[in-house]
Order: C-alpha cells, then structure tokens, then sequence
C-alpha cells in the first residue's frame, strides 16, 4: 500500500518541483527553446458479440489527452514532461493517468564519444522485431491501453549512455517499480478472474533494479546485448481473493535475470530480425520457477512502387518461441506465443494522407488459437487522422488463458487532433 | 606481290595523320562522356568544405485540382570527407508526424545507411535504403531527388551549352547506376560560371519524360556555396507538384558526428 502511494506522489511532486524550478529559470534565462505539443484522441470500440461475463458492454466510449512539453536551454539541455490521461465509459480501471516523460537530459563529449544522461520518468525501446518485444523490459505495459501490449507506462530511471566508434554502452538504474495494469469487472478483454488492483505482491521489497545494454553497427548489421537484473515486468497472476473475499488473481513479482540479444540484418529489401533472451528466476504458469530461454525469428520484404505506382508493399513473418512450451506465460494476447507464427503485410500508398493499411495473422502452431488484426490509418487534414482497427479472435484454445476473451473481438475507431 | 606506291602509303598512314591531327586539335578534347563527369566532378568539388548547415525545408503539395498540403521539416547535414554526407531531417508538419525523424549515412560506393526514429514508441529503427524512388512524405519529390547525389552514382554524358535566361548552361544527361533508382535518366542544366543547378528533367524507366525540376531564388554561404531557396517539382503525368522552400541556412554550425548517431538521433525533438 505504502509502495504504491509512494510510487504515486514522489514522482509527481518531484516533477513538479523540476517544473516550477525549470519555469522559474527559463523566465530568468534568455535564449530557452519552448515546444509544446501532443495529441487528443476520441475513441470507440465496439464489441459485437456479448461478453462472457456480465457485466460487460458492447460499447466503450472514451478519450486521450497527451501533451508534450519541451524546454531546452542554449546548450540543448532540456526538460520534457508527457503527462497522459485516459477517460473510458466502460471500465473504470481503463481510465487512468500516467507520467508518460518527466525528464531532464544533459549530454557532452568524453574523448572520441559522447555521454548522454536522462533523469527522471522516461520510456525506453529495445528490440527489432514486430510480432511481440521479447527483449523490452525497461518500462511496464500499460495493458489496459492495448492488448497488444505496445503502450507502456512510463518508468523512473536514471539513465547513463555512453557512445563512441566502438558502440553504445547504455546503463539504468530503475528505483521504482511500476506493477502492469489490467482491465477491471465490467472490462472486455478479461482473463477468468479479475486482476487485483489494490496490492501486489513482491518476492523482494528492495526494488531497485538494474539493466544495462550495448549496442554497434557493423555496415548492414545492427546488434545489441542485454542484461537486466531486478523485479519482472511479467507478473505471475496468483490466484487469491480480495478484501471483500471475491475470488481475484494477484499480481505477483520475482525478482529475475535476463540476458537478451536482438540483432537485425538489413539487406537491400530484406530485414532479417531476431530476438533472444535468456531468463531466470521467474515462475512459469503452474507456479514453479523455471529458467528458459526465448526468442522470435523473423524476415521482413518491401516490394517498392509496385505495378509503377506509388504504392509500397510489405510483407513480414516472425516465429514465436518460449522453451517453456505449454508452461509459458501469456506474454501477449490472446496466445501465449510459446510456438506461434504472425505474418502480417503493409501497404503503404504513400499518398498525400499517409494512407496505410495494415493486416496480420497471429496463430498458434500447436493449438487453435488465432487472432487477425486489421488497421487503416488516414491522415484528414494537417491536424487531423483517422484510424479504424479491427481485432477479429478467430479462435481461442479452450488450454488458453485467453479463453475467456474468445468473445471480445472488436472495431476501434480513433479520431486524433494532434497540435 | 603488289609494289607498294607511294600513293598507299598515303592512304595506309592516313588515320595515323588523322589520328595525330585529332590529338593535337583543341577541338577533340575529351569525348561528351569525359565532359559530362568533368562538370559533374567540378560541381563536387565546388561543395567541398562547406563542413555543416541547418536549413529549414517547407513543401506545399498541389494536386491537379490545386488543392494544398502543407509539409515542414528541418534539415541538418554534416560533410564527411571521402565518403557521403550525413543528413537528418526531423519533422514538424503534419502534426501527426512531428518528432519524427530520419537518419541518413550516405555512401559513395556503397548502400546508404538509413534509420527512422518513431517518437510515439522511442523506437529507432533501421530501414532498408533501397526505397531510392519513393515519394518523400507524399510529395512529388523521390527519396534520391533529396538526397545527395555522388559523382559515382551516375554516368554522364554531356549534351551541348545553352541559353538559360542570362545564363548559359550546360546541358548534361546522367544515368543512374543503381538499379533501384527509378530514372533512366536525367537532365541537367547548369550555369558555367557558377555551376548552379537551373533545371532537372527526370525520364522514367520507360523514358517518358516524369518530371521536371526547376530552381531559384540561389544565395551565396560564405562566399561560396551557393543554395537555392526553392525547388519546384512538376509531375507531368499526375499534374501534381510540390514547392519545395529553404530558408534560415546556417553555415559552420556547432553540428557535429555525435548528433548524427542512433544516440543523437533519440535526442531530437
């Protein structure tokens, strides 16, 4: 409890100490770059088919603001702040806020490279592949975005990177640990039970946590090693109840160690993508602690202007592998991704809008899950887009954790202004 | 056996006197391909040492029903020396893609390195370079119309000198090397005094002729390098054009090779 309101209030207050700090030495300091911008989303997904739950709508409405400050001094030394604020109609465990990037960044010269350091809430991307990010593991999911799992939640961190001709050499001290979220009650997109929100459950209070990566390119090959050592990002959802005695899972967090490798070959038109990770410490889906080692292959094809037009197509498959086989935990909805294949392909118009359309198949080589995802992305005006997506659950393994989710395909549709 | 007269003599030693009057006459020089590479060399070498600029790039796209969309960028190249230059362009209009930026390592004898960093996710990722003739943002401009051209992509072949307004060009025909490259040729009109580029006409694979290229409004940077403060591109099968405006250059800027780097590239706003 105590952890989590901490986790709440230090952040926030620091930054807005930083803010006001920073407001009150950009009026004193001429020359201070000012940028502001962001996004405001209204959305609705639609759900045809009931529920497996009561309680569950067919409809959710609701809206995002994200704005994005930016000050940055002569130097380039700058301060960016990215609150973000989700409103749903439908769940209320959907509406949430976040510090997306609360963070100051200095940078200098040391010999032939550079140092670059970030203080502060900030998001971190590592990986290559599309299908799922195996090796990401600096910030948490923010699952109730997306069950695809690519909104995060922003992490506290201080970030070292220190860069040269022999590559990058980045290094995180995280102090926080931010648990993942999960739809509520009357959520769609709900495993069996609902995921307490009111606690979660540590093996180790100490939550400091380390990861460190280096990264080169060598001509058409980019490659980085990883290393994390702390709290997982995966919770084991332990079954438990809640203060009024329901029946709920809870979030529980070992303390982990990961070595990742993620590599890319970019070849003419052809990518060729691997990710790879080694883990240990973590509880498998029966509870018991099990090492194993993961990875994701793949290829990616671009057929440029095709037929002479200004089209461009592409075409990307990647394998899914866990050593862990049917003892995996789910990593992305609604398959476990233990030996699973996603194809997906994207056309590109490449016309004044920006249209674009993206479709892909994710299955289960063993089992029967399969889900199919369509998206069109237009641009309206210079402020304006529009994006439709589609989720269509073709299938759900009844050995799946997902079953319960087998009736909650959906139509998004998002209308963004951005400034 | 014929006797040899002094008459096939003559005849047998004339393209040897030919020859030699050929060589000796300032009219036979060099062969049009010669002088195409010769101009196209000269114009390199006029770029270099210019170090580094920051330049500012507005497009306006028209369709053929005149209506307009509007694209802002900002610009940052950094010369390498025995190599291409390296270029980072970041976004600003439309909105949608603000922040986004692409990282380009030109090469001369090699493919160029190319990177695209997505604010939304943070997420740098490395694309393939062999998009040379796609359009750029959806305007009427390629990827290899923007980018910089090294004398070794191409072959050359220099047509004749003409009037260009008060100017007189040389008109040069060049030929991509890579087979990506969606021209099978261009044309290129350029004053000899200054060796500015006036006019590009760009032939398709199929040599219908695309599009035509037209620059103006040219400054001078420290004496020397001169840029042209707009570009305008003419589709001549879609009736589509874009107007491409540069403005605010700076030269010898405090740029330098770490903020053309993966780490650099994260930093830019």
């Amino acid at each position: 409890m105590l952890r989590r309101t901490a986790l709440h209030i230090l952040p926030f207050g620091a930054v807005w100490i930083l803010v006001l700090v920073f407001a009150v030495g950009a009026h004193a300091e001429i020359g201070i770059d000012r940028d502001f911008s962001g996004r405001v989303n209204v959305e609705s997904r639609w759900f045809p088919k009931a529920g497996a739950f009561s309680g569950q709508g067919a409809h959710a409405i609701g809206f995002v603001v994200l704005p994005k400050l930016y000050l940055a001094d002569a130097e380039g030394r700058s301060f960016t702040l990215s609150p973000f604020f989700r409103y749903d109609n439908a769940d209320s465990r959907r509406t949430h806020a976040d510090l997306r990037e609360a963070y100051f960044l200095v940078f200098g010269e040391i010999g032939d490279g550079e140092w670059e350091l970030r203080v502060g809430i900030d998001q971190v991307f590592w990986g290559v592949t599309e299908s799922q990010h195996l090796v990401d593991i600096v910030n948490q999911i923010d699952l109730v975005e997306h069950p695809n799992g690519e909104a995060k939640l922003g992490q506290p961190m201080v970030n070292i990177t220190w860069s040269s001709d022999w590559g990058v050499v980045e290094f995180f001290v995280l102090p926080y640990h931010r648990a993942r979220t999960f739809p509520g009650k009357s959520g769609r997109l709900r495993l069996p039970l609902v995921v307490e929100d009111e606690h979660v459950e540590y093996e180790s209070e100490a939550y400091l946590d380390f990861a460190a990566r280096y990264s080169q390119s060598f001509g058409a090959f980019d490659a980085g090693v990883s290393v994390f050592n702390g709290t997982s990002r995966e919770p084991f959802l332990m079954p438990g109840v809640d203060s009024s005695g329901m029946p709920v899972f809870v979030q529980y967090y070992d303390q982990i160690r990961q070595f990742g490798l993620d590599a890319q070959l970019t070849v003419g038109s052809y990518l060729f993508k691997l990710e790879a990770m080694q883990r240990a410490g973590a509880r498998n889906l029966l509870g018991m602690e099990e090492n194993y080692v993961a990875s994701v292959f793949g290829g990616e094809y671009t057929f440029y202007s095709v037929f002479d037009s200004a089209v461009d197509l592409i075409l990307l498959g990647e394998w899914n592998y866990d050593g862990r086989g049917r003892n995996a935990t789910p990593s992305r909805s609604p398959s476990t991704l233990e030996n699973d294949f996603f194809f997906a392909t994207r056309i590109a118009f490449n016309d004044v809008q920006s249209t674009e359309i993206v479709a892909s198949i994710l299955g289960d080589a063993g089992r029967s899950t399969r889900a199919l995802f369509v998206e069109l992305d237009r641009r309206l005006s210079d402020q304006l887009s529009l994006d439709i997506e589609a989720i269509h659950l073709l299938s759900i393994d009844k050995a799946d954790i997902h079953y319960d989710t087998r009736r909650d395909s959906f139509v998004d549709l998002r209308l963004t202004y951005n400034f | 056996m014929i006797p040899i007269r002094p008459i096939h003599l003559f005849f047998a030693l004339c393209p040897i006197i030919l020859f030699c009057l050929g060589v000796s006459s300032p009219a036979r020089s060099e062969s049009a391909e010669e002088t195409g590479l010769k101009i196209a060399q000269d114009s390199q070498d006029r770029e270099k040492g210019f170090g580094n600029f920051t330049a500012q790039q507005t497009m306006m796209l028209r369709n053929k029903h005149g209506q307009e969309s509007r694209r802002q960028l900002r610009v940052k190249v950094l010369e390498v020396s025995e190599d291409g230059d390296k270029s980072l362009f970041v976004f600003d209009e439309p909105r949608d893609v603000k922040g986004t930026a692409l990282l380009i390592h030109a090469h001369r004898e090699s493919a160029d390195d190319q990177w695209l960093y997505l604010p939304a996710l943070k997420r740098v990722k490395r694309i393939s370079s062999s998009n040379q003739s796609g359009s750029f943002m959806g305007s009427e401009f390629a990827y290899e119309d923007l980018t910089p051209q090294a004398v070794e992509k191409f072959t050359y072949r220099y047509l004749r000198d003409e009037a260009y307004g008060d100017l007189t060009c040389t008109v040069t025909e060049r030929f991509p090397v890579d087979k990506k490259s969606g021209y099978s040729r261009q044309v290129v009109w350029r004053d000899k005094d200054e060796l500015r580029v006036w006019k590009v006409e760009y032939y398709d694979r199929k040599d219908a002729h695309l599009k035509t290229l037209t620059l103006g409004n040219y400054a001078q940077y420290l004496a020397r390098y001169w840029r042209a403060g707009e570009m305008t591109m003419v589709n001549h099968l879609t009736g589509k054009s874009t107007v491409l405006t540069w403005t605010d250059f700076e030269f010898q800027t405090d740029l330098n090779d770490r903020d053309f780097t993966q780490t650099g590239l994260k930093r830019v706003r």
